[in-house]
């Protein structure tokens, strides 16, 4: 692995934050509980670091922290997208 | 196989974008939900696919209890909506912390594969401390919403408490800044599990003495903190993917925990070391007056009279699980021509949006929801505004009474309606001890009882023939 480049790393963090301050500012506000859970299933990409702790050849306790991890993550994932569909289709206009 | 992991990272980080934009709409969100799916399922079928992943057992385990516990979680009742959320931050957070004690102990036992910078390092303790204490508070917070006997539902309160919580959080910075300068130290190891316990203590003494009316705005900066601790992971991983997903989750939280400390009229700081409801002298009022009960008939009569009504619900009707008889209700006065709109303040209920949802549950059409800024100029037009489990958020007081806590909140204008018809639990004075005198105000009557039980009376009134 090449040595983590942070000045990149910030660069990326800095404007994902102001995609994200611009998109959720228009999200509409009837729609903030569905945006909450939905948001959490996407920050549960976590999920990624949690499958190379679990899977990769590491001793057993550290893939013991990561299957943890992981079930966290996966709970967040299937529970935050299955219960803010399950809100979004209650929406109707008429 | 490199190329396929950052082509896979760039998709999926495009769909999450994807994913928020379509929320501007109720249109277009459920669209934000599949493209979210896509872009998760990518992620992580292009890191399982990786070469370095042997131990695919132990992952299909996790993956499978990982269904099996939230599938259920989905399935709750929506009164349940903000512990469920509580608790989905605590298992962000408690990701966060594991995968960032892992790196770190993999490091420490030589088979890293990346060396630990000082930013590195720093990054890793933030993961720890953010992640750590965002999964004991939103524990807490998730109790304090179930309702769970062990945990005090009322604010905890003692002299010295902000001395003591920013004390337990500056020894954890400190061993972390010592971690990060000596990270290979012997004491290392020791200083760098003390983070963990006491970012995990800080956690839960942050949030004891929170009160329920806070709730909304705790609810969103916790989830600001797992958005963050995301972020920090991905630092620590060098994984631009959980960076941007983090930042993504982190500026949610943050926007709606801006948006709930203006509508109560608070900063940040206040909310987390105010202790809001705490020992409010009861406001000694010179004379007391007297509020006017008004039937279940009159109250009918009221509302048959009327051209238009306001409903002001709150977490009255949530804890009462009166959405479906509103929905009857709002049938019953639309059918005869009355127009009937919501008004929803933005922290009414006990998270941002609790109202919404619920009212969509009971299949009442989102063009009848009406936000406070909209609504407030149409009040003094309004017919009736019918009260529905809500007492700060309609509260006078909050304009003029320096003395009371929700002073500078800003209000639905119930008192301007025509009548107001107010549904109350009890007679007994409000939680926190503060007078609503909007129901002792000339134009209101009061209707005592559970707001479910009230509003199937009101219901049978138009049903049965009592109004013709």
């Amino acid at each position: 692995m090449t040595p983590t480049d942070f000045g990149s790393m910030l660069f990326v963090f800095v404007l994902a934050t102001f995609i994200g301050l611009g998109v959720i500012r228009r999200v509409s506000r009837l729609l903030y509980t569905p945006l909450m859970s939905l948001t959490n299933a996407i920050s549960a990409i976590a999920v990624v670091g949690s499958i190379v702790v679990t899977g990769a050849d590491h001793p057993l306790a550290i893939r013991i922290l990561g299957a943890v991890a992981l079930f966290a993550s996966m709970t967040n994932i299937v529970s935050g997208f299955l219960i803010t569909d399950r809100m979004l289709k209650m929406f109707k206009k008429q | 196989m490199h190329l396929i992991g950052e082509l896979s990272a760039v998709l999926a980080t495009a769909l999450f974008i994807f994913a928020l934009y379509w929320m501007n709409d109720p249109k277009t969100a459920r669209r934000g939900v599949f493209a979210g799916v896509t872009g998760m399922a990518v992620a992580v079928l292009a890191t399982w696919l990786q070469p370095e992943i042997v131990h695919h057992g132990w992952i299909f385990l996790a993956i499978i209890a990982g269904f099996a516990v939230g599938v259920p979680l989905s399935r709750v009742p929506l009164t349940a909506v903000p512990q469920r959320t509580a608790l989905s931050h605590a298992f962000g957070g408690l990701a966060a912390g594991l995968v960032g004690a892992a790196e770190y102990f993999l490091w420490r036992g030589g088979s890293a594969t990346a060396a630990m910078t000082p930013f590195r390092m720093s990054a890793l303790a933030v993961e720890v401390i953010l992640g750590f204490l965002t999964f004991t508070g939103s524990l807490m917070a998730a109790g304090k919403l179930q309702e769970v006997r062990w945990i005090p539902q009322r604010p905890v309160t003692y002299p010295g408490q902000n001395v003591v919580n920013i004390g337990v959080l500056a020894i954890a910075v400190g061993l972390g800044v010592a971690v990060v300068l000596h990270p290979g130290a012997p004491w290392a190891q020791q200083a760098f599990l003390g983070i963990a316990a006491l970012a995990l203590i800080f956690g839960v003494l942050l949030i004891i003495p929170i009160g329920g009316a806070d709730m909304p705005t705790v609810i969103s900066i916790l989830n600001a903190y797992a958005g963050l601790s995301a972020v920090a992971m991905g630092f620590v991983l060098d994984s631009k993917l959980l960076v941007t997903a983090g930042a993504l989750d982190g500026s949610s939280g943050l926007i709606l925990s801006i948006i709930m400390c203006r509508a109560m009229n608070r900063s940040f700081t206040n909310v987390l070391f105010g202790a809001f409801g705490k020992a409010q002298p009861a406001h000694a009022a010179g004379e007391q007056k007297e509020w006017k009960q008004e039937t279940v008939e009159g109250a009918a009569q009221l509302l048959e009279q009327a051209r238009n009504v306001v409903i002001i619900p709150g977490y009255g009707m949530a804890v009462a699980q009166a959405q479906h008889k509103v929905r009857e209700l709002y049938d019953a006065l639309t059918k005869r021509g009355i127009t009937v709109k919501f008004a929803i303040h933005p922290v009414a209920g006990r998270m941002p949006g609790h109202m919404n949802v619920l009212l969509a549950e009971a299949n009442i059409p989102y063009s009848a929801l009406v936000e406070m800024d909209e609504i407030n100029p149409e009040m003094p037009q309004t017919d009736v505004a019918l009260v529905l489990g809500a007492n700060d958020v309609v509260n006078p007081a909050a304009r003029y009474d320096k003395s009371t806590p929700i002073y500078g909140m800003p209000i639905i204008d119930a008192d301007k309606a025509k009548t107001v018809l107010a549904v109350k639990r009890s007679k007994k004075p409000g939680f926190a001890g503060i007078d609503n005198e909007l129901y002792v105000l000339d134009n209101t009557w009061m209707l005592f009882g559970d707001a479910k039980a009230v509003l199937s009376d009101l219901v049978k009134q138009f049903g049965s023939g009592g109004i013709h």
